[in-house]
C-alpha cells in the first residue's frame, strides 16, 4: 500500500510536481492527494497552500466546499450507498438504514475498527441499476436490504 | 497495431479522408464484429468478463484475423445487460455470461445459427427478438447523437473517424468562416441540452461578438442531475463527437483553449476524454495548426468534487479557476466575462455532440426533426419503475405514453403508473394525464416541470409524492452553497415544514405556507438552483394535492411510505406460515406460532424497514 511506504510529504510533492504547481488545478490536485492517502491530512493542506503560494483558508475552503473531500482518515473499504433520485424511488433508503443497522455507523462515518467508512452519494450514474453501492470502487446493482450483509461479509 | 496508427499525424483534408478510406478497407476485410457492451451498466453486470472471454476464444480459435472483438460504451438498453451484438447483421444478445461464449463462436459467428436463448423476449407475447433494431425498445427511438456509441471503441480514434467522425471539422475548417458556422447552428435551431434550453448559435453568436481575448470554450460534464446519466455516457462511449463539436465551437468564435468539466465521481469518463484528447493530438485534430488549417485549439480536462452547484456555469468557472464553486449573480453574462472574466462559451456535452451532426447533414435536415421551437433529439435516461430502464434517444415531440410505454414497456409487476418526474431537482413530477403530452423544452416548463438534463424517473403507486418532494428539498438543501439566504434558509425551512408533514405533525396551513416560500425562492435566489428549488415542491401540490391533504389532515400516508404513518401488519388468512418473514426481519418483531398458525408482528420492536413486505412472495403482510 502507498499509505505505508510513501509519506505525506513525498505524496504532496510529487502530486504538485505533476501539476507543475498550477494553483487553478487545485480541485484536481487535492482529489490526487486524497486518492493516495486516502484522506486530507492536514500536514498535506499546509504543504499545498505553501508550495502553490496561496492562503491556507483558500486551501481550507476548497477542501470543506465539496463532499468528496475527507479531513479525517476513512477506513479501508469505502461503502458508497447511492441516493440519487432513481435509486430513491426504487428504495435507495431501506437500503442505508440496513447498512447503518449492520455497521453501527451513520452516513459519513467511520466503523472503530476502521474497516468500513460507509457514506452516501447523489447518483453515480448507473440509474438503470438502482438501487446502486459502490463498493470500494466497484459497482453493485439491484442491492435490496436483504443484500446488505453478504456485501459487508464480501469485504476482506 | 493500434497505438502506432494513431501516431501518424494529418496535415490536410484530404490526408484525412485518405485514412477514413484506409480504415474502412481494412474494417471490410474482417467478416463479423462482435461488440460488447462495456458501458457502466454492463460492466456492473459482469460485461468485462464477457469481453475477456470472447477475445481468449478468438486467439485460442485462430480467428483473430477474420473476427473483430470490440468493446464499446454503453448502448442505452442497460436494463438487459450484458448485451452483446454480433454485426454486420445485429444479431442482439442479452444477459450474456462467460460461460455462452464458446457457443455464440461457434454457432453464430461461425455458423451464422442464431442462439434462441439469448435473445431478448418480449415480456407480454413471449417473442423472440434477433435483431437489435427489431427491439420495441429501440424500434421507436431515433439514435442519431447516441448511435454511434455501439458501433465504436472509445479509446480507438480509428473507429471514429472510421464511422465519419471529424469529417465536420474538416469542412468546418477548409469550407466554412466562423460566421458562417454560428449562422449553420443558429438556423439548426439547436438549443442547449444542459437545462436551460438556451438556443445555442445564439450564445455563440454574443461570445463571438464580445470583446476581449482570450476566448474560451468549456465543455459542463458535471451532470450532477440525480437520475441521469447521459453525458457520462456519451463522454465514455464517444468522446471524440464531443471533442469535434468543441473545436467546431472554438473556431466559431475564436478560442484557442478549452476546458472538459468533468466530475471525478465518473472516472472512466475522465479515462476515455484523456486518451482521446491525446489521440486526437497526435493526429493532429487537435492542438496546433489544426489538420494544416493554421487554426488552433487545445482542450485541458478540469475534475469537479462532486457538488451539484458546480454545474452552474459562474460556478463551474469559478471551480475552474480553482476556486469555491460558489456563483456569482450574472449581470453580466458569461459569454462577455467568463472564465478569468473572458469571453466563454459554456455548452453541455450532449449540446456539443450535435453539432457534427449539424455541419454534415445541415441546419435545414436538423431542423426538420421535432417541434416548432424544440429541433432534433434528446437523450433521456428513463429509470426508476419501468421496465426498461436505460438511455433513450427519441426526438423531440414524442409523447410521454410513448416513452413510459412504447420504449420503456410499462410499470413493473402490474402496478399503477403514478408519476414520471422530469428535469432533475428544477423540474417536477407529472401525473397521468399528462401521458399524452408531447415532450419538448416549452411544453415541459407549461406543464410545471423542465427539460433539465434529461432525467425521467418514473413512480408507481407505491412511491409517496410528499416524500419525493421532500427528497428534493433535502437534496437541494444539502447542496445550497449558501450563500443567499432565500436559498440556505427557505429550503431548510421547506424541509422542515415537509418533515413535520411526513411525521404527521402537519397543520392545516402548511400548504399555504409551502407556497409562500416557493415564490420567496423562485423570485430571491441568485442562482438557478435556489431559483428552481420550488418546482417539485409546486408540480406535487398541483398535481397531487390530495395526498399532502391526507398526510396532514388523516394522517396518513396513502402510498406506505412515511415511516411515521405507516405499521406493517400480517394478514393471517394470506399466510400459511412460510417464514420467509421471520428470516427477513433483521428486528425479532415476527415469531412464529408453531406449525399451522400464522406468524405475528411485534409493533413495538418493528422498525418498520419493510423487509417483510418485500419477501413475501403472497402478498400476506401489508402496509397501512
Ligand atoms: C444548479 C445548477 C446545476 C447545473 N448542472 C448542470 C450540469 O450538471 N450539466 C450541464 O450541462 N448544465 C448544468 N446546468 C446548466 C448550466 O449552468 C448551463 O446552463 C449549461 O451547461 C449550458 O450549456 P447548454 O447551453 O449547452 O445547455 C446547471 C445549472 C444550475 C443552475
Ligand atoms: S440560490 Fe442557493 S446555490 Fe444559488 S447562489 Fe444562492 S445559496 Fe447558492
Ligand atoms: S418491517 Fe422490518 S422490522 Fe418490522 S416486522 Fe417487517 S421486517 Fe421486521
Ligand atoms: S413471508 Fe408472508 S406468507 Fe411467509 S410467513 Fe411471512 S407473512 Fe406469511
Ligand atoms: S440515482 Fe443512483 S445511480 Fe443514479
Ligand atoms: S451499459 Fe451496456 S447498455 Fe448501458
Amino acid at each position: 500500500m502507498t499509505l505505508d511506504t510513501r509519506s505525506t510529504a513525498e505524496v504532496v510533492n510529487a502530486v504538485l510536481a505533476k501539476y507543475q504547481n498550477d494553483s487553478s488545478m487545485l480541485v484536481g490536485i487535492l482529489q490526487d492527494i486524497q486518492a493516495e492517502l486516502n484522506y486530507l491530512p492536514r500536514e498535506a493542506l499546509e504543504m499545498t497552500a505553501e508550495v502553490l503560494s496561496i492562503p491556507l483558508s483558500r486551501v481550507y475552503s476548497v477542501a470543506t466546499f465539496f463532499k468528496a473531500f475527507s479531513l479525517k482518515p476513512r477506513g479501508r473499504h469505502g461503502i458508497h450507498v447511492c441516493m440519487g433520485t432513481a435509486c430513491h424511488v426504487r428504495g435507495a433508503e431501506k437500503v442505508l438504514d440496513r447498512f447503518q443497522t449492520e455497521l453501527c455507523a451513520c452516513a459519513g462515518e467511520t466503523t472503530p475498527d476502521m474497516k468500513f467508512t460507509l457514506e452516501t452519494v447523489n447518483c453515480v450514474g448507473a440509474c438503470a441499476l438502482g438501487p446502486v453501492v459502490v463498493v470500494d470502487g466497484e459497482y453493485e446493482g439491484q442491492v435490496t436490504a436483504e443484500k446488505v450483509k453478504s456485501i459487508i461479509e464480501g469485504c476482506k | 497495431m493500434v497505438v502506432e496508427k494513431s501516431g501518424k499525424r494529418l496535415n490536410s483534408a484530404s490526408e484525412l479522408e485518405l485514412l477514413r478510406e484506409e480504415i474502412k478497407r481494412s474494417a471490410s476485410a474482417r467478416t463479423r464484429t462482435v461488440t460488447i457492451c462495456c458501458g457502466t451498466g454492463c460492466l456492473a453486470y459482469g460485461g468485462a468478463k464477457v469481453a475477456q472471454a470472447f477475445r481468449d476464444e478468438i486467439i485460442n480459435r485462430g480467428l483473430a484475423s477474420e473476427v473483430e472483438i470490440k468493446t464499446t460504451g454503453c448502448h442505452g438498453f442497460c436494463e438487459r445487460g450484458p448485451l452483446v451484438v454480433i454485426r454486420p447483421e445485429n444479431i442482439l444478445y442479452q444477459r450474456v455470461k462467460p460461460a455462452d461464449v464458446p457457443q455464440v463462436i461457434d454457432e453464430t459467428v461461425n455458423g451464422g445459427k442464431v442462439i434462441d436463448r439469448l435473445l431478448y423476449t418480449i415480456p407480454g407475447t413471449k417473442q423472440k427478438v434477433t435483431y437489435e433494431h427489431d427491439v420495441p425498445f429501440y424500434k421507436k427511438q431515433m439514435r442519431l447523437v447516441f448511435g454511434a456509441n455501439g458501433y465504436i471503441d472509445p479509446t480507438v480514434i480509428e473507429d471514429y473517424i472510421g464511422c465519419g467522425g471529424y469529417a465536420a471539422l474538416s469542412k468546418t475548417l477548409f469550407e466554412m468562416t466562423p460566421d458562417e458556422v454560428v449562422d449553420e447552428v443558429k438556423k439548426s435551431g439547436l438549443r442547449g441540452r444542459g437545462g436551460g434550453g438556451f438556443a445555442t448559435g445564439a450564445k455563440w453568436q454574443s461570445t463571438r461578438e464580445a470583446h476581449g481575448d482570450p476566448k474560451y470554450v468549456i465543455c459542463n460534464c458535471d451532470e450532477g442531475d440525480p437520475g441521469a446519466f447521459m453525458d457520462r455516457s456519451l463522454m465514455e462511449g464517444n468522446p471524440h463527437a464531443i471533442i469535434e463539436g468543441m473545436v467546431i465551437a472554438a473556431y466559431a468564435i475564436g478560442a484557442h483553449l478549452g476546458y472538459i468539466y468533468i466530475r471525478n465521481e465518473y472516472p472512466v469518463a475522465v479515462k476515455h476524454a484523456e486518451k482521446a484528447i491525446a489521440q486526437a493530438e497526435a493526429m493532429g485534430l487537435l492542438g496546433e495548426n489544426i489538420l494544416g488549417s493554421g487554426f488552433s485549439f487545445s482542450v485541458k480536462i478540469n475534475r469537479g468534487g462532486g457538488a451539484f452547484v458546480c454545474g452552474e456555469s459562474t460556478a463551474l468557472m469559478a471551480s475552474v479557476e480553482g476556486r469555491v464553486g460558489e456563483p456569482r449573480a450574472k449581470y453580466i453574462h458569461t459569454s462577455e466575462k467568463g472564465l478569468w472574466d473572458q469571453p466563454t462559451v459554456l455548452n453541455n456535452v450532449e449540446t456539443l455532440a450535435n453539432v457534427p451532426l449539424i455541419i454534415n447533414r445541415g441546419a435545414q435536415w436538423y431542423s426538420s426533426i421535432g417541434t416548432a421551437n424544440s429541433k432534433g433529439t434528446k437523450i433521456f435516461s428513463l429509470v426508476g419503475k419501468v421496465n426498461n430502464t436505460g438511455l433513450i434517444e427519441v426526438p423531440m415531440g414524442i409523447t410521454l405514453e410513448e416513452i413510459v410505454y412504447g420504449i420503456g414497456g410499462g410499470i413493473p409487476k402490474n402496478k399503477k403508473f403514478k408519476a414520471i418526474q422530469t428535469g432533475g431537482p428544477s423540474g417536477g413530477c407529472l401525473p397521468a394525464s399528462k401521458l399524452d403530452m408531447p415532450v419538448d423544452f416549452d411544453e415541459l416548463t407549461r406543464a410545471g416541470s423542465m427539460m433539465g438534463s434529461g432525467a425521467m424517473i418514473v413512480m408507481d403507486e407505491d412511491n409517496c409524492m410528499v416524500d419525493i418532494a421532500r427528497y428534493f428539498l433535502s437534496f437541494l438543501e444539502g447542496e445550497s452553497c449558501g450563500k443567499c439566504v432565500p436559498c440556505r434558509e427557505g429550503l431548510k425551512r421547506m424541509r422542515q415544514i415537509l418533515d413535520r408533514i411526513i411525521s404527521g405533525q402537519g397543520q392545516p396551513d402548511d400548504i399555504e405556507l409551502l407556497e409562500n416560500l416557493s415564490e420567496t425562492l423562485t423570485w430571491g435566489a441568485l442562482c438557478g438552483l435556489g431559483g428552481g428549488a420550488a418546482n417539485p415542491i409546486m408540480s406535487t401540490l398541483r398535481y397531487f394535492r390530495e395526498e399532502y391533504e391526507a398526510h396532514i389532515i388523516e394522517k396518513r400516508c396513502p402510498a406506505g411510505v412515511c415511516k411515521p404513518l405507516i405499521s406493517y401488519n400480517i394478514i393471517n388468512e394470506k399466510c400459511p406460515n412460510c417464514t420467509l418473514c421471520i428470516k427477513a426481519c433483521p428486528a425479532g418483531a415476527i415469531t412464529g406460532q408453531g406449525k399451522k398458525l400464522p406468524v405475528i408482528l411485534d409493533q413495538v420492536k418493528c422498525t418498520k424497514c419493510g423487509a417483510c413486505y418485500d419477501v413475501c412472495r403472497l402478498g400476506a403482510v401489508e402496509v397501512r
